[in-house]
């Protein structure tokens, strides 16, 4: 069905990490201009800026929300330096989803908010 | 005599085409409509027999290109109802339109403390031209509110003040599909001694639109959503407003006299067509408005009309579908928004496209009205000439199948 893959219907269906944490390190919110779609992303982080827990929240798509519970549970262990280094194509091809062109964007949003909280951090100031 | 519109389906070259081994439905005419053969035939006709620069051109070529763009001036401003033919500015679209009134009228006339009066419903184009203004004239923005899925005419008169400059209103809603009264808000600027804008970018390719009946100061619309090509659009305004407005771009074709360090300008409405103009999209925009003719918009307006009210009313029995825009017993343009519960749009529009099936998800260019109704976006249907009632109901059936489809996909 609608090339989503199985691996984002799986996560949609059974979302992992979804919510907030109490006091993150690291959060950001943002939009997909497109479609008004919004994913928020927050981080707590562990010795070494290890990512000790990472939750979101989105209203967005499908493949949204599944890229978002992929993501976050991807990046769980990771030090920010290797998710800084994590190239979104890697991303994109490891979600085995048949995305066209205008929907690459709805997968990429959480990825994205979250290089911009990270960002953020590094620039040392409050998100 | 009712018009045919099954008849003319075949006029439409890529209605033929199939999408992922489907009939294609196309229901997003509101984002831009398909093209009938004799307006691809006109622009081709055009480049093999005519193409030449316009105005400038001594040469047999010249003269003729220069005729059919001018001639294509004089088709706008009779479709229209525009008061002279120096009335029609052809711009690249009503984003454009909209542009230079707010950037030629708004930057010379605007004082701060002005204020322009717009709808909630405004698309970004009728919005963002007149926020960039009015931030940098320190004038401010006044909004009719939405209420019921249509502009509260009750508070016009608390938003319309002596210091309202401008109001500019869209004719019809292409995130709702409401059309909007425009007589009040006539009444409502000439009392003010304000100007008025109508974005009629939905309006001109599916209702009956004139100029002076509306009694209105600018109308804005393009050529791609009435049959026409992309890359022009329509500015029709009073003549008097125009000769007293400063020129939007600069260029050839708009001077008169050009020294090094000044210069006069070019009689309208050359005066704000800056550049070689779209000749062959103008000269497929006025093959296109023969063809609309030929059919008569009333009978358009109705035909639209009478698949979106199809479509709403078929919606609304499918369980957990919230519709947008107008009630039932409101006048309707040629389109149907709404919401499944628990599906998000793109979804919807997803599974839809598996079965050829052509309908826009999102804001629709209104973030601010999807705000106001507390959601991110809508599934929007639009209809046009060339829809059936066979469209209409894949269009209901594809729905019903993808709302059930989507659904199981959480369980």
């Amino acid at each position: 069905m609608i090339g989503y893959g199985e691996q984002i219907l799986d996560h949609y269906r059974r979302p992992r990490n979804e919510g907030s944490l109490p006091a993150p390190d690291i959060w950001h919110e943002d939009v997909n201009p497109l479609c008004g779609d919004r994913v928020r992303i927050e981080i707590q982080l562990g010795a070494g800026e290890r990512v000790a827990a990472a939750r979101f929240r989105s209203d967005g798509c499908i493949l949204c929300q599944g890229a978002s519970s992929i993501l976050t549970e991807r990046i769980t262990g990771l030090t920010l330096g290797a998710i800084e280094a994590l190239p979104a194509a890697d991303f994109l091809g490891s979600l085995q989803a048949d995305l066209k062109p205008n929907r690459v964007q709805c997968v990429l949003l959480p990825l994205d908010v979250l290089r911009a909280g990270i960002a953020t951090y590094r620039r040392g100031v409050s998100p | 005599m009712t018009p045919d519109f099954e008849a003319l389906r075949k006029d439409f070259p890529i209605l033929q085409r199939t999408v992922h081994g489907k009939r294609l439905v196309y229901l997003d005419s509101a984002a831009t409509s398909q093209k009938p053969g004799v307006v691809l035939d006109a622009i081709r006709h055009f480049y093999e027999t005519s193409n030449a620069n316009v105005h400038r051109s001594v040469h047999t070529l010249g003269e003729e290109a220069t005729a059919l763009y001018e001639g294509a001036r004089d088709r706008v401003a009779r479709f229209v109802g525009a008061p002279r033919r120096e009335g029609v500015i052809f711009t690249r679209g009503a984003t454009e339109a909209i542009n230079l009134v707010a950037a030629s009228w708004g930057r010379s006339a605007l004082k701060e403390g002005d204020e322009i009066v717009l709808t909630e419903l405004e698309h970004h184009s009728n919005l963002i031209p007149w926020q960039l203004l009015a931030k940098e004239r320190g004038a401010r923005l006044v909004f009719i509110p939405v209420r019921e899925g249509e502009v509260d005419l009750s508070a016009l008169s608390r938003c319309v003040t002596r210091r309202s400059r401008l109001i500019a209103v869209t004719a019809l809603s292409n995130a709702l599909g409401g059309i909007t009264p425009l007589a009040p808000f006539r009444e409502a600027a000439q009392a003010a001694g304000a100007l008025f804008f109508v974005d009629a970018a939905q309006a001109v390719p599916h209702l009956p639109v004139d100029f002076g009946r509306i009694g209105c100061d600018f109308l804005a619309f393009s050529g791609h959503k009435m049959l026409g090509p992309n890359g022009i659009g329509v500015l029709v305004a009073r003549p008097e407003l125009l000769e007293s407005m400063p020129p939007f771009m600069g260029g050839g074709e708009m001077i008169r006299e050009v020294w090094t360090d000044q210069a006069t300008w070019n009689r309208l409405p050359w005066k704000f067509e800056a550049g070689t103009p779209p000749v062959s999209e103008a000269v497929g925009l006025a093959a296109a408005i023969d063809y609309l003719e030929g059919i008569g918009m009333e009978a358009i307006r109705t035909h639209g009309a009478a698949l979106a009210g199809g479509a709403a009313g078929a919606l609304s029995s499918i369980k957990g579908v919230t519709l947008y825009g107008p009630k039932e017993n409101k006048e309707r343009g040629p389109l149907v928004s709404f919401n499944c519960e628990g599906i998000h749009p793109h979804d919807l529009a997803a599974a839809l496209d598996q079965e050829g099936i052509a309908i826009r998800a999102g804001h629709h260019c209104a973030q601010p009205l999807m705000r106001t109704l507390g959601i991110a976006g809508t599934a929007r249907a639009s209809f046009y000439l060339y829809n059936n009632a066979g469209d209409l109901k894949a269009f209901v059936e594809g729905v019903a199948k993808a709302a059930d489809l989507l659904r199981s996909l959480r369980s």
